[in-house]
């Protein structure tokens, strides 16, 4: 762990911590007891934690207190939390955000349905 | 179903020390808070005192963590707060976690910092400058190896410290250009304007710089005009009244920033464009209190620049003139967490007085009022040279209000 700051001249030395194994976009970090989520990545120099919905722009954390929603991520499946407000935990899996099918592109679309019977078609109920 | 004596929303230094005013008295006590630690934004806060102390916001969070633990107070973490209901005789806290039902609510939200939008903002790498503060010195995580701040206020100029404490170098501090949004943190004589009448009430190194200012004090344009050009050094980096940051530049991140020169005027002036390498941008647009929890239960508001925005109203003890709702901190007004622990002091002793109406209550209540104006007359950094007139118009409009609703309930 490169960016942490061991030795403070007022805050004293870095006490040790347990250490946290959790899971980025695939990779497995190590980062300490205590640590968000955006703690954690920017430890290891991981300043993009989602792209933008529409436009793919990278975008990381701004506010770092929870007010920005700019560093939401996909905790276990759960979508839209908090980097910088949630806990590391053991085996956590945490996705980046990332660019989402456009509903008036037709080229971004995917699979969104067009019509209300393409939508219960797609539901199974067609 | 339980009630709860009172809901603290907030654990900082207004939510703790209310809360242990509360509990000291005996009531059925739950603070929340979405952040995973107690403390609040006091857990960041690192700068020297006039008298050369160092005050250390994680030590002070955590006598006051401590002494609530002591009480057996419940502090609930990492729980969001969107909705507060009222009811005819309660009020409902709706959380993430569940719904905590109480006859008083202490809303202790704090502040939020305002965004100085300019080009390139969105770029991983720049950061409002209190999330900087916390990731240095509450999550010990550099946030780059070589920044620049954006906005030069005295927040920013106290947090530029604790960057450099913790090792991280930074090329100074410059205003943003003006754009729609930013004017009046790019205004360069409101800018010094504010820094040299807070001066004199910041902490060691700013008494320097403040002198600087001060000396031009009755002259203030004439020493925009003859600022020098490698800025006014403060811990030896520049502080910058005549350049400003144009734009942030990066593919996937902060690579540089374009600074250009400014007149007094705070226009561009033409060809002055470099281009700075950085890996990170603090941006620094002043505090504004969070407020949205007293405006969606029904609390009015005034308006205050002094106090950094739209305010709940309220009295010296802290009650709002919502029967049962109480504000205490930032929300209230910037100014130092100082201040915000002895009006949660206030907030908890008048919810104790309230729910217990004990005339012991009462006399530690009026010291507590009384220790509010002490402390603020004290505090080494004030966030406005016009805090007491803030505070004032704020009183002023409480009486008000109470009357019309006096009025009104004659009518009917």
């Amino acid at each position: 762990m490169t960016n942490r700051i061991v030795d403070h001249p007022v805050l004293g030395k870095l006490e040790e911590r347990q250490k946290v194994q959790f899971e980025f976009d695939g990779k497995t970090y190590e980062g300490y007891e205590n640590d968000t989520i955006a703690s954690a990545l920017l430890a290891h120099g991981i300043r993009t934690l989602r792209k933008h919905e529409e436009s793919g722009n990278p975008r990381g954390i701004y506010c770092n207190i929870g007010h920005c929603f700019e560093c939401r991520v996909t905790v276990n499946g759960e979508t839209n939390v908090r980097a910088c407000l949630t806990p590391i935990k053991a085996n956590m899996i945490v996705e980046s955000g990332q660019v989402q099918p456009h509903p008036l592109n037709p080229s971004q679309e995917g699979d969104i349905p067009k019509t209300y019977a393409e939508y219960l078609e797609q539901e199974g109920r067609g | 179903m339980q009630i709860y004596d009172v809901v603290i929303i907030g654990a900082g230094p207004a939510g703790l020390a209310a809360a242990i005013q509360c509990r000291e008295n005996n009531l059925d006590v739950v603070v929340l808070d979405e952040f995973p630690r107690a403390g609040g934004r006091l857990l960041g806060q690192l700068h020297q005192e006039p008298n050369g102390q160092w005050w250390n916001g994680i030590e002070e969070s955590k006598a006051l963590l401590e002494r609530a633990e002591s009480l057996e107070t419940d502090i609930q973490l990492g729980v969001s707060v969107h909705h507060i209901e009222k009811l005819d005789d309660q009020f409902v806290i709706h959380t993430k976690k569940k719904y905590f039902h109480t006859r008083n609510v202490l809303i202790a939200t704090g502040a939020a910092e305002s965004p100085a939008p300019i080009p390139g903002w969105t770029l991983p790498g720049v950061m409002s400058i209190g999330a900087a503060q916390v990731m240095t010195n509450v999550h010990r995580v550099k946030v780059g190896e070589k920044g620049i701040i954006v906005g030069v206020n005295v927040l920013s100029a106290a947090i530029a410290r604790e960057l450099q404490l913790a090792g991280i170098e930074l090329h100074s501090m410059a205003l943003p250009t003006r754009n729609v949004v930013v004017d009046e943190q790019s205004d360069p004589r409101l800018v010094m304007d504010r820094l040299s009448r807070i001066a004199h009430l910041a902490p060691s190194k700013f008494i320097q710089l403040g002198s600087k200012f001060a000396k031009y004090k009755f002259v203030q344009s004439l020493a925009l005009k003859y600022y020098p050009t490698n800025g006014i050094k403060m811990w030896g980096m520049p502080i910058y009244l005549n350049k400003a940051i144009k734009q942030i530049n990066g593919t996937d991140k902060v690579e540089s920033v374009t600074m250009v020169d400014v007149t007094i005027n705070g226009d561009i002036v033409e060809n002055s464009e470099k281009e700075i390498p950085v890996d990170f941008v603090c941006i620094a647009g002043g505090l504004y209190p969070l407020a949205e929890l007293a405006a969606v239960v029904g609390c009015p508001f005034i308006y205050s620049e002094e106090l950094g925005g739209h305010i709940p109203i309220h009295n010296e003890t802290m009650e709002t003139p919502v029967k049962g709702i109480y504000v205490a901190g930032n929300i209230t007004g910037i100014e130092s967490s100082k201040v915000a622990r002895e009006q949660g002091k206030v907030a908890g002793l008048a919810i104790a007085h309230k729910e217990l109406n004990s005339i012991d209550i009462e006399e530690k209540l009026q010291a507590a009022v009384r220790n509010v104006v002490a402390t603020r007359d004290a505090a080494s950094i004030q966030f406005h040279p016009g805090i007491s007139e803030g505070r004032k118009k704020v009183s002023t409009a409480f009486q008000e209000t109470m009357k019309t609703q006096k009025e009104l309930e004659l009518v009917r």
